[in-house]
């Protein structure tokens, strides 16, 4: 495939080489030296993309293709790049071997934090992007400041006098207790960026169904809020992977074997045995990551395009 | 506080000096109409969200600072009153050395992954802003796998594959490039754990600054690169004259959020360590703080350098809620 390209040669910086192609006056030979020039970049950006896709994907593919090895292939000098011998002896033992903490527990605790977490969370952040953007009120400019000072605290920071609070409302090691937990956590986020998306629908068309008859909160809920379904995609995205991939308040809050998320669940899994069982962790691994892959790939689309009205005003 | 239009005859282009594209007309008269005040209905729509915060942020955070002024160990989580030292434990860590070696480790740390990840993100955004199609669903594809895999186990993967005995980057320095490499471990050096723990955030972080550049990229106005070009912009011309300055705030966004995120970077650093790291050597703030109140039991101290590490990140970020506040007519 590199063949088109002999080394050393003079390649034109990624951006802007179609600026001859614009110079309408330009003699012919130029121009076909600028589209020439454009293929090979284009060329060269196709390479670079698929070694770039490989360095981003390769450690996703090592996990997956050293969970389906026996250890015999996994502890050798030479590593196996593909599972020549494959097995699911490691799945097997991380799902059903007696004595671990089980998996499909973790699973059920994750699944519930999480779907309640970006429920709770959708429903609290709008309520008060919708607050701050449609609204002028007394001590607004305060709540905003407050929301992206907020991001700044650390979580390891008061993670002591957290748990205090939820050992107080006897919520320790509850699926309810570690959801406040992780909406208090994705809030000050979820806002800021649902805010974005609310001030990106125009209030004129608010205000055009005001006009044709509709309530102030009608035009609303029938105008505007189908517009902003992808800011609570985009949104609910963000919480889904903040809760999924929690680690710290989980391992404090939710320290019974039972009550356990995926993420402290894998690490009782790396040190429980001296010598690391590289199989079973890579399966472990693979079974915590692969329902936040599929995920991501289904909503794929819709997440960026809200992460960046959250920056800029749409 | 009920400067309803605070700023909005001043309200500055974004970007200083070069005036690029003409700030959006303002319709001063329309507030009156749609952006009432409302009565008590905006308070009615924070309760929620305001109570959960104050409860959750708040306390904890006012508990911090309270037990930062006060001896408090492990006794005291179990009911032991606890003693007023007030300033002794801020001069305690203010005059520790190792809290020092810490910080700088932190803050050196951070500078380089913040700096590594923005130049690669918005490299990588520029490249898939030129692809064809196929190659850019290609490459976003392989970009979210980095992007959606949880930090506990990228650090997992990542740490198998710079394993000492085991792992495939020994294996192939060693054999595909002939380096000695074999039985090389990584994460006993401080500096060469740092190397490897920077891989991993940066890995993990390029995808969501990428794709926020990328996004940001579509929205630049063609007819005023083309104008650029036809007065002879040349690419990089267009890039600092144009594209930044239009992206201005998603860099600025994105910039902080990364200094945020890697300054208090905690799962990465502390699963290396747990992998096979010297902790001692190896301590960012995040850590640090955890190794001193949760593990060590030294609330007290645990909570002083908190509220000092928070003061830092709240000085750093100090500069983008000015600027938000400026900007976004709030």
């Amino acid at each position: 495939m590199s063949a088109t390209i002999a080394p050393g040669q003079n390649v034109p910086a990624p951006v802007g080489d179609e600026t001859r192609a614009f110079t309408g006056g330009a003699p012919r030979a130029a121009r076909g030296g600028a589209s020439h020039r454009r293929r090979i970049v284009s060329v060269v950006l196709s390479i670079v993309a698929v070694i770039l896709f490989v360095i981003f994907v390769f450690p996703v593919y090592w996990m997956i293709n050293t969970s389906f090895q026996p250890t015999g292939d996994i502890i050798s000098s030479n590593p196996h790049f593909w599972p020549d011998n494959f097995t699911l002896r490691n799945y097997q033992r991380v799902l059903f071997e007696p004595g671990r903490t089980p998996f499909f527990p973790a699973l059920g605790n994750s699944l519930m934090v999480t779907l309640l977490t970006v429920a709770i969370a959708l429903l609290f952040s709008f309520l008060a992007a919708v607050a701050v953007t449609r609204f002028r009120f007394k001590s607004r400019r305060w709540f905003i400041i407050t929301i992206l000072v907020i991001q700044m605290i650390p979580g390891e920071a008061t993670i002591v006098s957290v748990f205090r609070v939820i050992d107080g409302w006897h919520l320790l090691n509850t699926i309810i207790g570690l959801t406040i937990v992780y909406v208090a956590g994705v809030l000050p986020f979820t806002i800021w960026t649902l805010r974005g998306f609310v001030n990106g629908v125009p209030v004129d068309l608010e205000e055009a169904a005001m006009i044709d008859g509709c309530s102030r909160a009608g035009a609303f809920w029938r105008v505007t809020f189908p517009l902003l379904a992808p800011g609570l995609v985009a949104t609910g995205v963000f919480g889904f992977i903040q809760a999924w991939n929690e680690f710290l308040m989980a391992l404090v809050l939710n320290a019974r074997p039972e009550m356990m998320t995926l993420p402290v669940w894998l690490r009782t899994f790396l040190v429980a045995n001296g010598t690391t069982n590289w199989g079973g962790v890579m399966a472990g691994s693979t079974l915590m990551a692969i329902p936040v892959i599929i995920f991501f790939l289904i909503v794929q689309g819709r997440m960026t395009s809200g992460l960046v009205s959250g920056a800029v005003k749409g | 506080m009920t400067t309803v239009d605070s700023g909005r005859e001043t309200a500055p282009s974004a970007f200083d000096g070069e005036r690029l594209v003409a700030p959006e007309p303002r319709t001063p008269k329309r507030p009156k109409f749609s952006r009432r005040a409302g009565g008590f209905t905006p308070y009615a729509l924070l309760i929620p969200a305001s109570a959960l915060l104050l409860v959750i942020v708040g306390w904890p955070l006012l508990q911090l600072i309270i037990t930062s002024f006060q001896q408090f160990g492990r006794e005291q989580v179990f009911g032991k009153p606890p003693a007023w030292v007030w300033f002794d434990n801020y001069v305690g860590v203010l005059t520790d050395p190792a809290f020092y070696a810490v910080l700088l480790r932190t803050v050196v740390f951070a500078a380089f992954c913040v700096v590594i990840t923005m130049v690669l993100g918005t490299l990588v955004a520029l490249m898939m802003n030129r692809l064809n199609k196929f190659f850019r669903l290609f490459l976003s594809i392989g970009l979210l796998l980095a992007w959606a895999m949880p930090a506990l186990t990228a650090t997992i993967v990542w740490g198998w594959m710079f394993d000492t005995s085991y792992g495939v980057v020994n294996a192939v320095l060693t054999n595909v490039f002939g380096l000695d490499f074999a039985r090389h471990q990584w994460l006993i050096d401080p500096l060469s754990f740092f190397f490897v723990a920077g891989i991993i955030i940066v890995w993990g972080a390029v995808p969501f600054v990428a794709f926020t550049i990328y996004a940001g990229l579509t929205q630049v106005p063609d007819e005023v690169l083309e104008a650029a070009q036809l007065d002879g912009a040349g690419s990089f011309a267009r890039f600092r004259l144009i594209v930044f300055p239009y992206l201005k705030p998603i860099f600025l966004i994105t910039t902080i959020l990364q200094v945020i995120w890697d300054m208090k970077v905690f799962t990465q650093i502390f699963a290396l360590q747990d992998i096979g790291g010297v902790r001692e050597k190896t301590n960012t703030l995040g850590v640090y703080i955890y190794q001193v109140s949760i593990a060590g039991g030294n609330f007290g101290v645990g909570g002083a350098i908190a509220v000092i590490f928070t003061l830092i990140l709240m000085t750093i970020s100090l500069y983008y809620v000015r600027q938000v506040v400026k900007e976004e007519e709030l």
